[in-house]
């Protein structure tokens, strides 16, 4: 588990983007996954979101919770809807479209 | 795994394949042993034909019989609504999740929150489901229903080589697992899931024939073992799952050379004096309102007066029906009812298909354990069923029963009166023994006849005898057989009448020349008397002649003398003499 960089200006929790990225290890679709994540993060929430990796092979318990089945997921509780977004995240425009940061064109 | 029961062809010391118990009463008969275990096997069937019960109570009966925890992963309904569903069962999900006995786990999958983007993988079900299993050491998996996924995501390619790994995942683990799938148009599942899971494959078919649905099973496939390949109908009912196995085709049956009564003497009497075979098939047939029901009432009565326990399935009839006209005839049904030896079930032949109907009745059976069964009357089952059809469940219903030792008796109707064209359902031959009862009209009277057609294995009557019908129950007469051929009921009756007055006129005969003779012996005996008295006086008159001649020559000799002795002189003194 990791936290990302938060920026000191933006605090209040309505604002706050919380993110979590489940993975299996230490694969190459995760690693892009996390990769393309933290791009998009930078481009549009920049200092405002919060970025949590569960690893499943440690904590294989959480994966039930959250109702994950495949490697690797994205899960954006906060702000609401609850969405999940799989995959490598390589398709940039589904991803902010699934994040609800830029609306369905 | 305790549990798994040898493959019988063990014989070459070559590997062989290990079987689970299912615990499902009757699905380990036609598989030999069970689900193989260690490997998956697919159930398939349309909506509502019973995948998600049968697959919990695998899953339920493996955790409580076979101790072997299982995972139940849902992909259809809730934890929860499982739970509520399978109440009604008797399984409480709750309390065996509590136990770790079970773990249900629900993945959850819905379209609208999900977006796929580019690479992924299930790993994450993988890492659930093998985390759930480790959890609970569980030996038992259940995916229900796993195409679920295929509704839920787009990518097709990946997620059939993700199932494909999946599938051989759940072998390296060495579960025993069952993987729903919905039947699809022209092949076993909608996604072709029996190319992964080709080990072993089962079909639930829910068809409806004639309005009316039946539950059935086949095992399409079952690789490394010799399996039943028939349908097999089965239940659904508050104890879970019941498939019907085909009794065995073998003709080795236990027979018995016990005797049960028929409860009607003179029957019995007809019957090589013992009544039937403990354990033989009585098919009693006849036109309508010949008494069949009464002959079975009066059977299952005598049972129940032995102490013995007896089921009535009444087709036509309710019991409190039946209960009221038998005691009509002075059979008391309800008293064996009240005393627990009598079980009436009565239903309507159209409630369900015939297969229903035989696994309720092996059902009730099983759990009753009578030592009489009564059908009443098949000839009903035919409303669900074709002829042939109401043979072949019969034949495994008698096959059953011979084997459990259970005397059976049906009652059939017939409607036609020729007799050697019927032949009752074709059940005649299958029978050990066959009463027929049929009407004899005669002088503008309906009269009852009763003969036996037939009765294997004993010493039986070839004669017709009446049979009669009274407030004090069923009696059977010897048919009268007059001058002018059979006669039964008043005619009988009339003719037996004349042959009382005839012989009473004849007694009044013989009684008149008796005294006749008598008379005559009397005068003659008077005669004889006055000849005697006759005779006698003769006799006399003779004998009074004789003394009278003696009389007078003695005095005629004595005067003689007198008058020598004068003239000698010596008179005199001789007088003198005789004076002194």
């Amino acid at each position: 588990m990791m936290m990302m960089p938060i920026n000191p200006e933006v605090n209040t929790m309505e604002d706050m983007w919380e993110l979590k990225l489940y993975v299996a290890g230490n694969t190459p679709k995760s690693a892009t996954a996390l990769e393309n994540l933290k791009k998009y993060c930078e481009e549009h929430l920049f200092g405002k979101y919060r970025i949590e990796i569960i690893d499943l092979l440690v904590n294989p318990q959480l994966a039930e919770g959250d109702q994950i089945f495949a490697i690797p997921t994205l899960v954006k509780k906060v702000p609401e809807p609850i969405r999940r977004i799989i995959g490598d995240l390589s398709d940039k425009e589904k991803v902010l479209v699934g994040l609800n940061i830029i609306p369905v064109k | 795994m305790a549990e798994t029961q040898k493959n019988k062809s063990n014989r070459s010391g070559l590997p062989y394949l290990h079987k689970s118990n299912s615990g499902i009463s009757g699905l380990d008969e036609i598989t030999g042993g069970g689900l193989p275990t260690g490997r998956p096997t697919l159930l398939c069937g349309e909506a509502g034909s019973g995948k998600t019960l049968m697959s919990v109570e695998f899953i339920v009966r493996g955790a409580l019989e076979y101790n072997e925890p299982g995972v139940f992963m849902a992909f259809e309904e809730k934890a929860e609504e499982l739970a509520m569903n399978v109440a009604s069962l008797g399984f409480d999900l709750q309390k065996l999740q509590q136990d770790k006995k079970i773990r249900v786990d629900h993945v959850h999958i819905e379209r609208s929150e999900i977006e796929e983007t580019g690479e992924y993988d299930l790993d994450g079900l993988f890492i659930r489901l093998g985390h759930a299993i480790d959890s609970i050491g569980a030996k038992r998996v259940v995916l229900d229903t796993i195409e679920n996924l295929f509704s839920g995501l787009s990518n097709q390619n990946i997620l059939r080589a993700e199932l494909r790994r999946l599938f051989h995942w759940l072998k390296s683990k060495g579960v025993t697992a069952i993987i729903t799938a919905e039947r699809g148009e022209g092949k076993l599942t909608r996604q072709g899931l029996e190319e992964y899971v080709s080990d072993c494959v089962i079909l639930l078919d829910h068809r409806i024939v004639n309005q009316i649905s039946t539950r059935r099973l086949r095992i399409v496939k079952y690789r490394g073992s010799v399996h039943g390949t028939n349908e097999y109908p089965f239940l659904i009912d508050e104890e879970g799952i019941s498939v019907l196995p085909v009794t065995s085709l073998l003709l080795e049956k236990e027979v018995s050379m016990e005797r049960v009564s028929s409860g009607i003497k003179s029957l019995d009497k007809m019957l090589g004096g013992e009544g039937f075979y403990k354990g033989s098939s009585i098919l009693v047939s006849g036109t309508a309102g010949t008494g069949k029901t009464s002959i079975a009432s009066y059977f299952a009565n005598e049972a129940c007066k032995r102490k013995e326990r007896c089921i009535y399935f009444a087709f036509e009839e309710s019991p409190n029906q039946i209960i009221r006209n038998m005691k009509s005839i002075n059979i008391d049904l309800k008293k064996h009812v009240d005393d627990g030896f009598l079980l009436f079930n009565a239903s309507r032949p159209t409630l369900y298909g015939l297969e229903m109907h035989l696994v309720s009745i092996y059902k009730m059976i099983r759990k009753f354990k009578p030592s009489v069964v009564i059908l009443d009357p098949i000839t009903n089952l035919i409303t669900v069923g074709s002829v042939s059809e109401v043979k072949a469940m019969l034949i495994r219903l008698i096959d059953f029963l011979q084997d459990e030792q259970i005397t059976v008796m049906f009652t059939a109707l017939t409607l036609n009166t020729v007799v050697n064209e019927q032949t009752d359902e074709g059940v005649s031959s299958l029978v050990d023994s066959w009463l027929y009862v049929r009407d004899i009209e005669l002088d503008g009277e309906r009269n009852r006849g009763m003969y036996i057609m037939k009765s294997r294995g004993m010493n039986h009557s070839n004669q017709i005898r009446e049979f009669i019908i009274t407030d004090e129950g069923i009696d059977l007469m010897d048919l009268y057989l007059g001058p002018d051929g059979v006669l039964t009921g008043s005619a009988r009756e009339s003719q037996q009448l004349r042959e009382k007055t005839g012989e009473a006129l004849k007694n009044q005969a013989a009684n008149r020349m008796d005294r006749e003779i008598s008379r005559k012996r009397k005068v003659l005996e008077a005669k004889i008397s006055s000849l005697t008295t006759e005779f006698e006086s003769i006799e006399e008159e003779l004998n009074k002649v004789y003394l009278e001649e003696t009389l007078k020559k003695q005095i005629s000799d004595n005067n003689k003398e007198q008058i020598l002795n004068l003239r000698t002189g010596q008179s005199k003194k001789k007088n003198d003499d005789d004076a002194n």
